[in-house]
């Protein structure tokens, strides 16, 4: 079955209006920056938030239901493992709140701390736990229940960089088990794109773009998606080969197209000249230096000019233009490396 | 270092003048006396009862200032703080216009059911509980604001209903604050004087507690008054110790 | 009036002269009883000493006293640990003793007033109490001051001349909290002062009895002897034990000696 939601919550200076379906064993991750309503939505869908959110399940409708009625189980970023309880117990918890029998309870809770990895910190008090652990013990407390639904809200956000590469796969494998409907709520577009099989975005409330992270990554929507995937993009209008774009300059394409269309390339794509160059090149335009980032392999330079660009050249590069912001420099840029798409 | 040496000889050196000016030859026939017998029992009775009384009424009281949504809740907050400010024996009065004979809920008690509370034991164990509620209160409810509502809203995910979670997880959070709450509340209603005597009287047996005998001995027999003090400040620091020891020890 | 200036006179007139006792009396002497007095009262003499107080005060400008009204015995035990006061009046020649005892009072104190017990009863006397023998029903709501207090000690006397068990529900620790008591109308009836039931007003009405005189309470005052203003708790004495002094006390209720 389904889940739809439609969710509205309306604050002072922010609304939330965000429609969502999660197909069974979907994993759905609500992607956006800070503030845009991520955990609004996650906290709205778990009914913990008064809003008028119709949310539906097949037959059932949880509109009305408190928190404490829904069939969900929620991950919450630091995990919220009750620390005067064993593992086991915070596990067991859902069963023995939802009235099972003790010794029945712990039975199903020391399966799941087995599943997770765990089995033999059963006896072990949260504090006791490394942050991975925690996390795994708040996984299997979510789905010890059996819900229909997981929200799993910035799971991975509390964990340092080594762990949460391991954590990440296994949570991974654990959604893929998992048969119910998955919200998984990150500000991460890494999480997102390993762990789920389709993205939406959201902004400002409102969900500003939807797909597989495939189709996210190719054509993104916004400025916030493009920077995320990190890519140059640009909005214009298409006049066979030439596109103008919408903050100004132009860019000449491989394949002609026509109206108004998205522009992306890599920074990648993109190169740098002292002098302006000559030869093969259809793109050159001036443009002067406005910041310079190293990355691991690479260094990423802004680019002031019309267009503004993003590029990222070899240390080599930057070491034999002796890059200084406020430099004037050649962009130059392939135009097979231009990718467009409709608006 | 200084200053907690000062405050530390401020707390203990009234103490040790009691123990210096303490009679110790005629000490032992005082304290096994039936007056002081009776008057300790009485005391760790009804501060007993008090207590138990200001938990089974605090602790919601805590948790509805710390969590509840009611209107003008930093009022309602300070309201509760009332019976700490207000002179014990002014408290002894409102609860004699209130609960007395001809109080306003006190004469239909009288009416209604024949009860009347001032002059009996149970008026001691309101008195004090009156007094002695405070302390409780506001430590509880310090524990609770501290802890972290967003366990409670785990709980409810985990379908968990509002009592079970008040049972299973907040009340567990917040056990060193009702500990403590609890030992001072104790502690209090142990050494209640005047809401006592302006509300339950002073009667041998019924409702002269500690506090009673050390003031009337202190009228004729100062002796006698301090080795009553020593006798309830033995008693209460022996309970208390022992009461931390496996309390706050196993809480965390 | 006369009587007023004459007491102030002599009052100002031993201030002046800086001893205690009888000494002479200059006619001219400049007015001289100054600075601050405090004087330890019974908490019985709260209304008319304050009323003196005042007087005093207007009579000797500069002059200013203030009062620690409180149980006689509690007032004895905080003078015998060195408080710093000028006057004790105390409720009981008991508690007087114990002061004297300890050389803390060296005068010979005077007694200046007398005291007897009342039945008091709340307004409209709804317990119907009408004598010492209605102490002794279980039914009535008795209050009566502690034996260790010296309301309690009279009260204990005049229930054995009247041949009387009485069956009290509260042995209160001073006057005042049994007065509370009937005020608020928690007891049916109690035995205090007369004073004190003429100073709680109109909210209690008092009930003579036979076997008061049996419990005649004196009251005995005297300068201590480190008053830190000798010459003022002297006249302070002074004027209470004057024609005007006795007039208000008796308007409180008091017998003279």
């Amino acid at each position: 079955m389904t889940l739809h939601a439609a969710l509205h919550v309306t604050r002072e200076t922010f609304a939330l209006d965000v429609d969502l379906t999660i197909e069974p064993g979907e994993v759905v991750a609500l992607l956006g920056p800070n503030g845009a309503g991520k955990t609004t939505a996650l906290r709205a869908l778990a009914g913990l938030l008064v809003s008028d959110s119709t949310i539906r399940l097949g037959e059932s409708t949880w509109d009305d239901l408190p928190a404490e009625r829904r069939p969900i189980g929620v991950v919450f970023q630091d995990y919220l493992l009750f620390a005067h309880m064993t593992a086991l117990d915070n596990v067991a918890f859902g069963l023995r709140a939802r009235g099972t029998r003790k010794a029945d309870a712990n039975a199903v809770a020391a399966r799941w701390l087995d599943q997770v990895g765990l089995a033999e910190f059963a006896g072990a008090k949260p504090r006791t736990l490394s942050g991975g652990q925690a996390q795994r013990v708040a996984l299997a407390r979510a789905l010890a229940t059996d819900p229909e639904l997981l929200l799993l809200d910035e799971p991975l956000a509390a964990l340092d960089a080594s762990t949460r590469l391991r954590v990440r796969s296994e949570l991974g494998r654990h959604l893929r088990d998992y048969p119910g409907h998955t919200l998984l709520v990150t500000h991460d577009p890494l999480d997102a794109m390993v762990l789920a099989d389709r993205l939406v975005i959201l902004e400002n409330g409102r969900v500003v773009q939807h797909g597989t992270p495939r189709e996210v990554v190719r054509q993104p929507r916004t400025d916030y998606v493009a920077h995320l995937v990190g890519l140059n993009f640009y909005r214009g209008t298409a006049d066979g080969t030439e596109i103008h774009l919408d903050e100004g300059g132009a860019l000449t394409v491989a394949e002609p197209v026509s109206g108004p269309v998205h522009v992306v390339f890599p920074p990648s794509a993109v190169s740098l000249y002292p002098e302006k160059p000559v030869g093969s090149p259809r793109n050159t335009w001036p443009a002067t230096v406005a910041g310079i980032e190293q990355h691991a392999h690479t260094t990423r330079v802004e680019l002031d000019g019309t267009p503004t660009v993003l590029a990222d050249i070899t240390t080599a590069t930057v070491a034999e233009l002796r890059l200084q912001p406020g430099d004037p420099l050649w962009v130059s840029l392939k135009a097979t490396e231009i990718h467009t798409y409709p608006r | 270092m200084l200053p907690a040496l000062i405050g530390l000889a401020f707390l203990l050196v009234p103490l040790a003048g009691l123990l210096a000016k303490a009679p110790w030859a005629t000490l032992p026939s005082q304290l096994f006396s039936p007056e002081v017998g009776q008057a300790l029992q009485l005391s760790l009775v009804c501060a007993s009862l008090a207590t138990v009384i200001c938990l089974l009424f605090g602790v919601p009281l805590a948790w509805l200032l710390a969590r509840g949504d009611v209107p003008g809740r930093g009022f309602l907050r300070a309201l509760v703080t009332v019976p700490l400010v207000l002179p014990p024996v002014v408290g002894g009065v409102a609860l004699l216009l209130v609960l007395g004979r001809r109080g306003l809920v006190g004469q239909y008690l009288d009416q209604w059911f024949g009860v009347s509370l001032p002059f009996t034991t149970t008026g001691v164990v309101l008195a004090e509980a009156f007094v002695a509620m405070p302390f409780l209160v506001i430590s509880v409810e310090g524990a609770l604001r501290a802890a972290d509502p967003r366990f409670e809203e785990a709980a409810a995910t985990l379908g968990a209903s509002r009592w079970l979670t008040f049972r299973r997880v907040t009340l567990p959070s917040v056990m060193p604050g009702v500990v403590a709450g609890t030992v001072l509340c104790w502690a209090r209603a142990l050494g209640e004087f005047g809401a006592t005597i302006t509300f339950a009287g002073n009667f041998p047996g019924k409702t002269t507690t500690m506090p009673l005998a050390v003031y009337l001995a202190l009228e004729t027999d100062p002796d006698a008054a301090i080795v009553l003090s020593i006798v309830l400040l033995l008693v209460s620091v022996g309970v208390l110790a022992g009461l931390r020891d496996r309390w706050i020890g196993g809480a965390t | 009036m006369k009587k007023l200036l004459a007491a102030v006179a002599a009052a100002v007139a031993l201030a002046g002269c800086g001893v205690s006792g009888p000494g002479l009396v200059p006619p001219t002497s400049p007015p001289a009883v100054t600075g601050e007095i405090t004087v330890f009262a019974a908490a019985s003499l709260t209304e008319s000493f304050k009323e003196l107080g005042a007087e005093f005060e207007a009579a000797n400008p500069g002059s200013k006293v203030n009062f620690n009204f409180a149980g006689s015995s509690a007032l004895a035990q905080q003078i015998n640990q060195g408080a710093p006061a000028d006057v004790f009046a105390s409720a009981a020649p008991a508690n007087m003793k114990q002061v004297t005892d300890t050389g803390a009072v060296t005068a010979s104190p005077t007694t200046f007033v007398k005291n007897t017990l009342q039945i008091v009863v709340p307004k409209g006397n709804p317990g119907k109490i009408s004598g010492l023998p209605d102490f002794a029903q279980a039914d009535k709501k008795i209050a009566l001051c502690a034996e260790q207090v010296p309301c309690g000690a009279a009260a204990k006397k005049v229930f054995q001349v009247a041949k009387v068990t009485p069956a009290p529900d509260t042995l209160e620790q001073d006057v005042k909290a049994v007065l509370t008591k009937v005020q608020l109308g928690e007891v049916d009836g109690a035995l205090v002062y007369r004073t004190d039931v003429k100073a709680a007003g109109d909210k209690v009405q008092g009930i003579e009895f036979a076997e008061a005189d049996q419990a005649v309470n004196d009251y005995p005052i005297a300068p201590l002897a480190k008053a830190p203003n000798a010459a003022a708790a002297k006249a302070f004495v002074d004027y209470v034990l004057s024609d005007k002094g006795r007039k208000a006390l008796a308007e409180a209720g008091f017998a003279a000696p």
